[in-house]
Parts: structure tokens; sequence; C-alpha cells
């Protein structure tokens, strides 16, 4: 039997590999396909660019390498506004979401027990429905003769309708709303986890509450807060759907500029030019939110 | 003290107040009669009849649940070897590449991840002719690649949490890997992986951005459908899609807890009881 399993993998190797070449062959070869065609020519054929090297006249391998797509990114300031602005929406909406998730988080995991999962259960419902008919809604309440507009007429605050959609105050609301699980869910299980006693502790040797809270609890739920917020920013720089259904046409976010370069102008060149500057902007913070999920993933095994 | 209670319960309301008031008014409006969707125009159900009448959201919604079941099982199956090896396989080489590629995609901007399975689709159908264009088959590869990610990540802390000791004790007992892992380790983590399909499931069924990159001319999904509709403004047949989605998910939630919660208790109760008759058993040593 012993010659058979050295010629077999062992169930170990099989486990690992099964879910590993998965994910090399759809997740990260990808991304290598993505940086070659960036930097090849785009052309009128399907696909749509030219090969980035081919055998010339059967026997020279011909190489062409284009900058020019990144030249563009460069040059053209449109590129630029549309970074720097979905890095400012995706910073502020985390911010949002930080302002109204701690709270909330903080609450349920001060709750009794019983409660605690009723409100967890409440707090992860809307997940589960969809997201595209959630940011939906959000035009139903907040265009000119929307609930909201007619709610704050009829009580007599505004005597005629604000504009809201196609604003990026829109952007936010459905940013921060679609995301906000996101912010309470490792801020829930970190605060949930906190030592009570603790916070005893600073009360009997005379600390106020909201000094202990800034003392104990929160450089205590740091983690937390780290992980709530880089779960929220990395996804929220590349959004399309919100800024698209609840922004102005105009509004400059990077994922909009890459749908359009795909979708509209075909120009898949310049579109994979434009995934890979976005890229390089967010592999450290997911670097760093792996680091941060492994760091729990070993506390909880010391448990 | 009371001063911060009465802190939490207002922090809890308007969070709550805002994550609800959205659905609760796509809800009330898609029982409104009046075609302008903020206008009350009295009760009806007309909506509910016309998109049933619909054949484009039908064939669309049909064409997603397929996907969404067969996508969902897959990343199951991925997402829990994938959690196993985190959770239990301790080092190896290669290991900080497979937590990597793990995390990456629950993170990862939609079109970044939809624009390079649509790279990728396109360069393996010049290299070795599959997949043969795009549809059904490309959609579902690219769900189970990101959905399973959120598999992953449930099964990873279930595991964590679980008592290791009762798969060492079965191991100690003479239980082959596999047979500790199917009859001790899944029927415990099980709740883990219901939950993980739901939610593998839902992500699938409501993907707009990835979807629209691989599906092919004659695929589209619900998703893809409801964008188009709602682009051109808000339309009160959609409401009444969003009401059936939500009661449905509801409905699997709420049945998802209630059992999670039995099972809880009953495990509570199992363990408490095996206390009480280890108590009782050295008590009666004792006399002895």
């Amino acid at each position: 039997m012993n010659w058979l399993r050295r010629w077999f993998p062992s169930g170990r190797t099989v486990v690992t590999s099964v879910p590993y070449l998965w994910l090399l062959l759809f997740f990260l070869i990808p991304f290598v396909i993505v940086l070659k065609i960036s930097f090849s020519q785009s052309a009128i054929a399907m696909p749509p660019y030219e090969p980035l090297w081919q055998w010339a006249s059967g026997k020279m391998l011909e190489i062409r390498v284009n900058l020019g797509n990144f030249a563009f990114l460069v040059e053209d300031n449109l590129y630029w506004r549309s970074y720097l602005n979905s890095i400012l929406v995706a910073g502020v909406s985390t911010l949002g979401c930080l302002l109204i998730g701690y709270p909330m988080a903080y609450a349920m995991a001060r709750s009794s027990p019983s409660t605690r999962n009723i409100l967890l259960l409440l707090a992860v419902l809307p997940f589960f429905t969809s997201f595209l008919l959630r940011v939906y809604a959000w035009i139903g309440l907040l265009k000119n003769n929307g609930l909201v507009n007619n709610a704050l007429m009829a009580m007599g605050v505004i005597d005629q309708p604000i504009q809201m959609l196609q604003t990026d105050f829109a952007v936010y609301i459905g940013m921060v709303y679609s995301y906000l699980p996101f912010m309470i869910l490792p801020l829930y299980s970190n605060l949930e986890k906190m030592d009570l006693t603790l916070l005893e502790a600073a009360a009997d040797l005379g600390s106020r509450p909201w000094e202990s809270f800034l003392k104990v609890t929160l450089p205590l739920s740091l983690p937390g807060i780290i992980a709530g917020c880089l779960l929220v920013f990395i996804p929220a720089v590349g959004e399309f759907v919100i800024p698209s259904l609840l922004g102005d046409p105009g509004m400059l976010m990077i994922g909009k500029v890459l749908w359009t370069e795909f979708f509209n102008n075909r120009d898949w060149p310049v579109a994979s030019a434009v995934a890979i500057a976005l890229l390089l902007f967010l592999v450290l913070p997911i670097m760093y939110l792996d680091r941060a999920q492994n760091q729990a993933g070993e506390d909880g095994e010391r448990k | 003290m009371q001063g911060r209670s009465w802190f939490r319960m207002v922090s809890l309301i308007i969070g709550f107040a805002f994550l609800y008031i959205p659905i609760v008014s796509l809800i009330v409006y898609s029982f409104n009669a009046s075609k302008l969707v903020t206008v009350w125009g009295g009760f009806s159900t007309k909506w509910y009849g016309e998109l049933l009448r619909n054949e484009q959201i039908l064939g669309a919604a049909w064409l997603s649940l397929r996907v969404a079941a067969l996508s969902a099982t897959l990343a199951v199956i991925l997402g829990t070897l994938a959690g196993m090896v985190l959770a239990r396989f301790g080092p190896f080489k290669g290991r900080t590449l497979f937590s990597g590629l793990t995390t990456a995609p629950l993170v990862m901007p939609e079109v970044i991840t939809g624009l390079s399975l649509l790279l990728l689709f396109v360069t393996m159908e010049q290299l070795i002719g599959w997949p043969a264009g795009r549809g059904m088959t490309t959609i579902i590869i690219a769900h189970v690649t990101f959905t399973m990610a959120f598999v992953t990540v449930i099964v990873q802390s279930r595991l964590v949490q679980m008592d290791e000791s009762l798969e060492e004790a079965a191991l100690d007992l003479g239980a082959r890997p596999w047979k500790v892992f199917f009859l001790v380790t899944l029927p415990i983590i099980f709740p883990a992986l219901l939950s993980g399909w739901l939610l593998a499931f839902t992500l699938s069924l409501d993907d707009l951005v990835i979807t629209s990159f691989v599906a092919g001319p004659g695929s589209s999904t619900l998703p893809m459908v409801i964008f188009s509709k709602v682009r051109l403004g808000v339309s009160p047949d959609i409401n009444a899609l969003a009401t059936i989605l939500v009661v449905v998910v509801a409905i699997g939630v709420a049945i998802a807890g209630i059992m999670m919660t039995r099972q809880q208790r009953a495990r509570d109760r199992d363990a408490q009881m095996a206390l009480a008759a280890n108590q009782q058993m050295i008590e009666s040593l004792k006399k002895n």
C-alpha cells in the first residue's frame, strides 16, 4: 500500500489544491491578462485589441509594447480628477459609515444576549436583500416629488422641493446606506468580545463613563474600526452602481470611467490600464486587510 | 448609566430607521394604484399582475435563480475547502498567497473583477476554444469566484471557534480524517454552511457589475434587466418585484435564524445534561 500512497497526492494536498487552483486560474491569472492587454493597442476587431506579440513573417517574434494607454491616463486630467474624486467620495462615505455604525454596533454589543441576536439579524437582513433594489429605493425617496421632499414640504420646512437626486449628497447617502453592514459586523464582533471588567476597573478607579470610553473602549476597538473602514473603503473606491443611479451624470468616479471605456467606447486596452492603475492603489490596503484578518483569526485560536 | 442607555436607544432607532425606511417604502409603493410612483392613488395589486405578464423579467429571473443556485452550491464546496485549509492546516508553502487570494475578492471593486474575468474568458477561448462564447457558464464561474470568498470567511471563523478536541478525540479513536470531517466537523459547522449558501445565493442573484462584463448577448440576468429599466426612471412593477424578493429573503433568513437558535439551544442543553450527569457520577463515586 505504501507505494500507492507515494504516487497519489495526500488528502491534504487535494483539499488545498482544489480551491487554490480555482483562485489562481479565475482570480490571479486574469490580472496578468489585464496587465498584458493594458500594454496593447486598441483595434477595431473582436477582441478589440492588437496582440502584444506575434510571429512576424513566421520567423521573428515581434513584440509591441504600447505605453500609450498609461500616458493617456496621465495626460488627460479626466482620469486624475476621477481618481481623486473616487478616493474622496469613498473616504467621506467610510467616515459616514463609521459615525452611524459605531454607535449601533456599540449599542448592539451592550444589550442583553437575547436582544443582541435579534438586533444582529436585523442589521444583516438588508444585506441579504438586493443591493440594486435598495439603491433604487432611494430614487423614490430623494427625487423632487419623492417621499423626503413631500414630507419636508408637508411639515412646512421648505416651500419647494430641494434637488437631492443626481447630487453628491444622494451618492453619499447611497454609499453609507449600502456599505453600513460591512462596518457594523466587524465592529460588533470586536465590541462583543471586549472584557467588560476593564470598564468596571476604570470606573472603580474614578474614571467617568465618557473617559473610560475614550481611554479603554475606543483603543480596544481599533482593530474593528480598521477592519470595518477597509471593508467599506476599498470596494467604495471602484463603485459603479450608486453614482450612476443616484449621482449627477457628469460625476467623475473611476468605476464609471472604466465602465464607459469598456462598454461605450469599446476601448479595452484603456479600460485595462484604468483597472491596473486602480489596482496598484488598492493593493496595499488589501494586503493590510488580509494581515489584520489573519491576526484576528490567530487571536481567536489562542482563546 | 441612565443617560447612556438613552443614547444607545436613540442610535439604534436612527440606525435601523435608516436601514429599513427605504425597504418599507418600496413595499408600500408596490401596492400603489397610481402610475406616478410617489403619489398615492389607492391600494392595488395590479403591478404584481403586470409583473407576472412581463416575459422579459420572468425569463431573466429564471436564469438568475438557476445561476444563483448552482454557483452558491459550488461556492459552498470550494469555500468550505478553503476555510478548512486556512483554519486547520497551519503554515504551508504558499499560504500567504492563498490567504490573500481568499480575502481580495471580498473587497475587490467589481469593475476590476468583471473586466479581468472577461479578458480571461476571451483569452481562453482564443487559446483552447473554451468557454465557447459567453453565457450561463461564464456567469457561474464568475459568481463562484467572488462568492466563495464570503463562504470561506464564514466557514473559517466557525472552524476557529469550534472545539478542536472533538476532532482530535475522533482521530484518537481511529477515525480516518475524511470520516472525521463528514461525521464530526461537518454536522457542527453546518449552520455556517447554510448561512454561507444563503449569502452566496443572494449575492449571485443580485450581482450586476461583474455579470454585465461576463454575460453574453442572450443571457441577461434579472439585475441587468432591472438596471436598464431603472435607469429610465422609477417604475411600479419593479417595486412589486422588490417586494417579492424582500419577502422571500426575509422568510429564508428568519427560518435559518430560528433553526440556528434552536440548534444552539439544543447543544447548550446537551452540554448541561452531560455536565449534570458527570456531577452525579462524581457524587456517587464519592459516596462509595
